[in-house]
């Protein structure tokens, strides 16, 4: 338990997705001019990224690995060069059908939700999580609270530049650091300040 | 070469850079700048990544149902991405282990597939190709000047060779450390945005609101 929470920790705050990583910067700096959709968006992150880490978990565990098709019959067979392929696949087959589920199950959330799920296909935070996941060889267990923690980190981490963004509007910020520039600067700020987190362990 | 095609190279070196100005592949081109060669190693796999890919699609765009072409330029990418992973692993086993998982990334750069998606879908094959050649230059020029600065004053030196004997090896150059560490590099292409735009005005945004100039206080 108390290793399950430490990795939730260093999930969401040291091991930042977006401000230490720096994955899924596109959307993170295109949809954080308000909190509503940035916090849309971050739900549907957390969803995604905590059904495909567990699916890519398992493909990875026991098909791809180096003698993961030893239950085949097959022990010397290595297929993890077709992991980048297989990872994507998932992703992208898994935002379909949670949009499809949503749609026919949950149309106010799907209404909510709608327009970010596909971008969530090309977003570098969930691709890197898996990718993550893989190198670092978590199991079951650890890759379901991987995933879960990184979406929170993601979230959290993209609903509060939303809300320094919504201040920052009203400004009066140097012509030429308009908008992108000063959007790079304070994001900078930010992950200076999740630096702070380094180092701690539960 | 034709002025076309040259304009289609040129063009995304600065006028239209799709780093500073479009938004897109910002997510790795951050995470690789610490050294020179890293990222030199970097842009060279995502150029031809995206040169390859945009050449691919354009060759079979009139085949793709619309409906399901993200799918399919998903699969050429991821393929065009697992050859260049192999042979990083095979020819440059260090450079694939600094890059780790960057390279993989590759797939979910916006670049790659903005750039199939905007140009390559309606546009004949050669200068589809140019256009890749040409957007991946433009990131990799932006992300070899991040990873100059970060390197000569990080860590004084740079592509592995001292340039500032450090203060620690009996020189005199204090490094930086702040320049190796995540934030740096979101100031330096903030910074290098605000000198583009100075220099290109064309390109500053619109301000959402105006702040009243007050005169005669």
């Amino acid at each position: 338990m108390e290793a399950t929470l430490g990795l939730l920790v260093k999930a969401i705050f040291v091991e930042n997705l977006a401000l230490s990583f720096f994955l899924g910067m596109c959307t993170f700096l295109a949809v954080s001019k308000k909190i509503q959709t940035a916090l849309g968006l971050g739900a549907a992150v957390v969803v995604v990224q905590a059904i495909t880490l567990p699916t890519n978990n398992l493909i990875y565990q026991y098909l791809l690995k180096d003698g993961a098709l030893t239950w085949l019959g097959l022990p010397e067979v290595d297929l993890s060069f077709l992991g980048l392929i297989s990872y994507i696949g998932v992703i992208a087959a898994m935002v379909q059908i949670l949009e499809m589920v949503l749609d026919r199950f949950f149309p106010a959330l799907h209404s909510a939700l709608g327009i970010f799920l596909p971008l969530i296909t090309v977003n570098c935070a969930i691709l890197g999580g898996s990718l993550f996941m893989v190198e670092r060889d978590y199991n079951f267990a650890e890759s379901v609270t991987y995933g879960i923690g990184s979406g929170l980190g993601w979230a959290l981490a993209i609903t509060a530049l939303a809300g320094v963004r919504e201040k920052l509007k009203y400004s009066d910020v140097p012509e030429g650091l308009q908008g992108l520039g000063i959007t790079f600067i304070t994001v900078g700020l930010m992950s200076m300040g999740f630096m702070a987190f380094s180092g701690i362990q539960l | 070469m034709s002025g076309e095609s040259k304009q289609v190279i040129l063009d995304p070196l600065v006028d239209n850079n799709p780093i500073t100005l479009q938004i897109l592949g910002i997510c790795s081109a951050l995470a690789v700048t610490t050294t020179v060669s890293a990222a030199l190693v970097m842009c060279i796999a995502l150029t031809s990544v995206t040169a390859l890919s945009n050449a691919s699609i354009s060759m079979i765009r009139h085949h793709i149902p619309s409906n399901i072409r993200i799918i399919v330029q998903m699969t050429i990418i991821a393929s065009l991405v697992i050859v260049v992973d192999q042979i990083l692993k095979a020819y440059a086993y260090e450079a694939s282990k600094t890059l780790s998982v960057f390279v993989g990334l590759i797939i979910t750069n916006c670049i790659v597939m903005g750039r199939a998606e905007a140009f390559a879908m309606m546009n004949p094959v050669s200068i589809s190709f140019m256009d890749g050649v040409g957007n991946g230059l433009g990131y990799s020029v932006v992300l070899l000047v991040v990873a100059v600065i970060r390197e000569l004053f990080g860590s004084g030196s740079l592509l592995g060779v001292t340039i500032l004997p450090l203060v620690n090896n009996g020189g005199w150059y204090e490094p930086n450390g702040l320049l190796l560490l995540p934030p740096s590099a979101f100031f330096i292409i903030g910074l290098m945005i605000w000198a583009i735009r100075a220099w290109k005005p064309t390109q500053v945004e619109k301000p959402e609101f105006k702040i009243n100039k007050v005169e005669n206080l």
